[in-house]
Parts: structure tokens; C-alpha cells; sequence
């Protein structure tokens, strides 16, 4: 959520309430009960279980009916065994790193363990809430943000599909997770961080899910190498059906996702559920009529990645912009990411074996340039602007791709990335797991 | 004793089972195969990537047949899994040399 509190104070003062705060508060604090609006808690409690729900199963699915029967279990696992982890240490230290004030770049280690995050009973009434969410309990929103930083590393997992160890996928993504998600969560959302006070604007995580995640992905895919047989044996989905569910819920889960982002049961939250499902709607139709006109038959795969690529892009926008231009984006966002993970893929040679990077990266890029473009001031009161935006997307790519890099290296290095050639052929569900669909 | 194993399109089982029923066939296997032999495959594409499947579904059919009735059977399998086009299989005969009803224990014609 960006500018949230800013705006939340800017609504209130708008509506001529007597502001209870005449500086805003920049870290979080402990409020009367009175402060907490019912309608908003009620609203962000929902789009937190939207949005797990989105990773398990939404994701989960996604991408397990895309891999070869003899992987699916392992994919599957994937995404679970990350939310398990992330939300660990989410409690430990990622919360408090990404949303507490500190320097540009990350916050500080006040909530560690959720240390100071409370409900008081005696002898007034009180409940901690967020600097950022100032009318819903600080439970509520370190909940929502953890099934954000559940999701995003789970997103990764679709460019290393098929080769990696979970071992070293469980260090991998809990390193990333501090490293990297926090960081970039801090730098764009939280008023501290760089790239907000910089300007950039990211109302769901464009640039902090998508770019990050995409270009994970595409260092991960770099570094593992290609799958066995790649360009020559058939890979083809296992079970279309498991990926146009997987699609469904996370078009679903992604009002939580994007309406949640407005922090509060409002008009901006309307707005951006309405500006979420157009953008859907006209990518999904817009990579099923580019792939209609340019292979001859429109896939499921096809309308279920181009509902993806809508959804992606209209993330960073949604809080910011009206339907028509919601429209727009989808329509860019399609065919672009239809491009990149087709023509562009084969073309230059790496294995991104689910598009983490022609779908995630790329069509985070689009949403977050677009962003820059169609920013409305009547709608979110902020003004956009394209070379702003750009920052927020170089520094996210170059800090992204280098430090995931850095960090897969030194993890193959001592344990190991890849998993062995007959652990690949034979499949990681048996090799791995030791568990089989067949 | 023959086996008469037959290879057809999938479609054409009902009609098969019906007709060699109607010559005196009690009992039959069938099996889920794949392969080709003059018919070609088809193409899939997924983002981009495209698959040539060249083993086109069919169905195994086996029925053991006393040497009497082997010809009213390969007559009554080709004409009702025959469609013309190409693609709709073959029939092979084989040598059976024995055969045991496990219930019962019987061997040979009375088996069949």
C-alpha cells in the first residue's frame, strides 16, 4: 500500500472530521479501539485470506498443471512449503524490516517478533495499528502485507520449475525473503524508504511482487541452467485443467490483493477492484486474440496467462487509475507479455520454464511504466510520471537481479542448486519427495 | 485356437463389440494403445513452444476364437470398424496354443 496513511488523513480531514492526529504518525502506535473502523478491519481481514488463498491453492495450481505429471506433487510443495516459511520469518524479522521506519533502503528491528503488536484490555481499551493503516488493528495489516511476501517468492518458483533441490529452494527463499523482498517492500512502500519519498508509485506491488519476483526469475533460470532435453523432448502441460483452476483463483484472490490495497472499505477500493477486473478481462482477450491471429487456434493456456498478464499489470495501477485506462493496460499488458513469453523466450534461449519473467517481470514493467501514464489525480490525488516510475523499475531490476544472483551463487557453491540428472529424468516427486500422482 | 488381436479407432468399439457378439463372441479384452501407421499425428502448441505428437489414441481389441469361427470374425470386426478414412487399423492372428478357464479349470474349446 502506498501513501496510504497520507491518504487515510486526507480523507478524513476532506470529510471535515477533526483530525486526531495533527502530525501523522510515522511508526506504529497504540490507538483506542475507537479508532478502528469495522468496515475497513472487516475488508482487509477478507482480502488477507483472498490473497493466501491466491498462493495456496491458486498458485499452487497455476503452475502444477503446467509442469509434467512427474513433477506436479514437487510444484505443489513448492508454493506451500514457502508460505510455511516466509510466514515464520515474516514473525522473526520481515515485518519489522519492510514496515517500520528506518533508513531508505530497510526499516528497523522494533517489531521484531511482532514485539510491541498488541490488543489491551485494561484499563483503557487500545490496539497498535500501523503508520500505514491507521483504522484497522496492526494484527490485520502485518497479516495482509505476510501474504504478500508469501506469494512473491512463491512466483519465483515458476522459472526454476522441474531442476531445483528443495533444500536449497527453502534456503534460497527464506535468504531472498530478507534480502530482497524486505528491502524493496521498504524502499517503495513504507514513507522511509527511497523509492517513496522518491515518488513512485506502486499501489499493490508492481514493482515490489512482480519486477522483483520476474527478475528472480530470470537469474534463477540463468543459474540453474535448462531443463534436460529442453528444445528437444516434450514438455508439454500436464493438466490444463489444475492451471485454468489455479488462474481463477488468483483472478479471484487478486481483489484482495489490489481492492485490499486501498487498507479501508472505500470508493479508492471499488475503484481498483473495478480497474482490476477490466484490465483482466481485456488481456485475457487480448492474448487469445493474438495468439488466434498469429498460431491459428486461441489456447486455454493462452486466455489463462493473458488473465495473469492483466492482472500483473493492473497491480501497480489500480488505486490510481479509472476503468477505461484499466482497459488500455490490459490490452498493452497482453500482448506484450504474450511476446516476451513466446517470440522473445525461444528467441533468446533461456528456460523460464512457467514465463516468472515474461509474465511477472515484464508485465510488472508495463503496469509500472503505464502507472506513470495514466495516473489520475481526481481518483487518487497523486500525479504520475513516467521517468519517476522508470527509478522505481531500474532499482528494483538491478538491485533484484543482482542480489538474487549473488545469493543463488553462494548457495550453489555450498549446497547445491540443481538436482542431479536421474533425480531430473526420473522426476522430483518420487526423487524428492517420494511421493507419486501415477 | 487364434488370438485375433485388432488395433482400431476408439469410436468404433460399441460397433465392433456389437457385431462380433452377433456371430457367436462371448467374450473380449480391450486395451488403451497408442501408435501409428499411415495416419498422421497432430501439432500442440503451448506459449509459443510447439509439441508433434505422432502416436495417435487407439483401441487393442483380443478375442480368443475356435479356428472355425475366425473368418466370421475377422469379417464382422473389418466392416464395423471400418470408416474409409485412413487410420482405421488392422487385425492380426495369432496361434493360441492353450487356454484355461481359471474358474473351472477347463482347457481348450471348452475354455473359449
Amino acid at each position: 500500500m502506498s501513501k496510504l496513511f497520507r491518504s487515510v488523513v486526507f480523507g478524513a480531514c476532506a470529510l471535515g472530521m477533526q483530525c486526531a492526529w495533527a502530525d501523522a504518525p510515522t511508526e506504529p502506535v497504540l490507538v483506542g479501539v475507537d479508532k478502528i473502523s469495522a468496515g475497513d478491519t472487516a475488508w482487509m481481514l477478507t482480502s488477507t485470506a483472498l490473497v493466501l488463498m491466491m498462493s495456496i491453492p491458486g498458485l499452487a495450481l497455476f503452475y502444477g498443471g503446467m509442469v509434467r505429471k512427474k513433477n506436479v506433487l514437487a510444484t505443489l510443495m513448492q508454493t506451500f512449503a514457502i508460505v510455511c516459511v516466509v510466514t515464520l520469518l515474516w514473525w522473526v524479522v520481515g515485518y519489522s524490516l519492510a514496515f517500520t521506519p528506518g533508513g531508505g533502503f530497510l526499516g528497523g528491528t522494533s517489531r521484531a517478533f511482532f514485539n510491541g503488536m498488541t490488543v489491551i484490555h485494561d484499563p483503557v481499551a487500545q490496539v497498535s495499528v500501523s503508520h500505514l493503516a491507521l483504522t484497522i488493528p496492526e494484527t490485520v495489516y502485518a497479516m495482509f502485507q505476510m501474504t504478500f511476501a508469501a506469494i512473491t517468492p512463491a512466483l519465483i518458483a515458476g522459472a526454476f520449475a522441474d531442476r531445483m533441490k528443495f533444500s536449497a529452494m527453502l534456503v534460497f527463499m527464506a535468504a531472498w525473503s530478507l534480502l530482497v523482498y524486505a528491502p524493496i517492500a521498504h524502499m517503495v512502500w513504507e514513507p522511509t524508504g527511497w523509492l517513496a519519498k522518491a515518488g513512485v508509485l506502486d499501489y499493490a506491488g508492481g514493482t515490489v511482487v512482480h519486477i522483483n519476483a520476474g527478475i528472480a526469475g530470470l537469474a534463477s533460470c540463468l543459474v540453474l541452467g535448462k531443463r534436460l532435453g529442453y528444445g528437444r523432448e516434450a514438455m508439454a502441460p500436464h493438466n490444463l485443467t489444475l492451471t485454468l483452476i489455479g488462474a481463477s483463483l488468483l483472478w479471484v484472490g487478486w481483489f484482495g490483493f489490489n481492492a485490499g490495497s486501498a487498507g479501508a472499505a472505500d470508493g479508492r477500493a471499488g475503484m481498483a477492484m473495478l480497474a482490476t477486473q477490466m484490465a483482466t478481462a481485456a488481456a485475457a482477450l487480448a492474448w487469445a486474440f493474438a495468439e488466434w491471429i498469429s498460431r491459428g487456434k486461441p489456447s486455454v493456456l493462452g486466455i489463462a496467462s493473458g488473465a495473469v498478464a492483466g492482472l500483473v499489470a493492473i497491480t501497480p495501477a489500480s488505486g490510481f487509475v479509472g476503468p477505461t485506462s484499466a482497459v488500455v493496460i490490459g490490452v498493452v499488458a497482453g500482448v506484450v507479455c504474450f511476446i516476451a513469453a513466446t517470440s522473445l523466450k525461444h528467441a533468446l534461449g533461456y528456460d523460464d520454464s512457467l514465463d516468472a519473467f515474461g509474465v511477472h517481470c515484464i508485465g510488472g514493467i508495463v503496469g509500472a511504466l503505464l502507472t506513470g501514464v495514466f495516473a489520475s489525480k481526481e481518483i487518487s490525488g497523486a500525479d504520475g510520471s513516467v521517468l519517476i516510475q522508470l527509478e522505481g523499475v531500474a532499482v528494483t531490476l538491478v538491485y533484484g537481479f543482482v542480489a538474487s544472483f549473488v545469493i543463488l551463487k553462494i548457495i550453489d557453491m555450498t549446497l547445491g542448486l540443481r538436482v542431479s540428472e536421474e533425480q531430473e529424468r526420473e522426476g522430483l516427486d518420487i526423487s524428492l519427495h517420494g511421493e507419486s500422482i501415477e | 485356437m487364434k488370438l485375433i488381436t485388432a488395433i482400431i479407432k476408439p469410436f468404433k468399439l460399441d460397433d465392433v463389440r456389437q457385431a462380433v457378439s452377433e456371430v457367436g463372441v462371448q467374450g473380449i479384452t480391450v486395451t488403451e494403445v497408442r501408435g501409428f501407421g499411415r495416419q498422421r499425428g497432430h501439432t500442440e502448441i503451448y506459449r509459443g513452444a510447439e509439441y508433434v505428437v505422432e502416436f495417435v489414441p487407439k483401441t487393442k481389441i483380443e478375442i480368443a476364437v475356435a479356428d472355425a469361427l475366425v473368418d466370421t470374425v475377422i469379417e464382422a470386426i473389418a466392416k464395423s470398424a471400418q470408416t474409409g478414412k485412413v487410420g482405421d487399423g488392422k487385425i492380426f492372428v495369432f496361434d493360441l496354443a492353450q487356454v484355461v478357464r481359471i474358474r473351472t479349470g477347463e482347457r481348450d474349446a471348452s475354455a473359449i
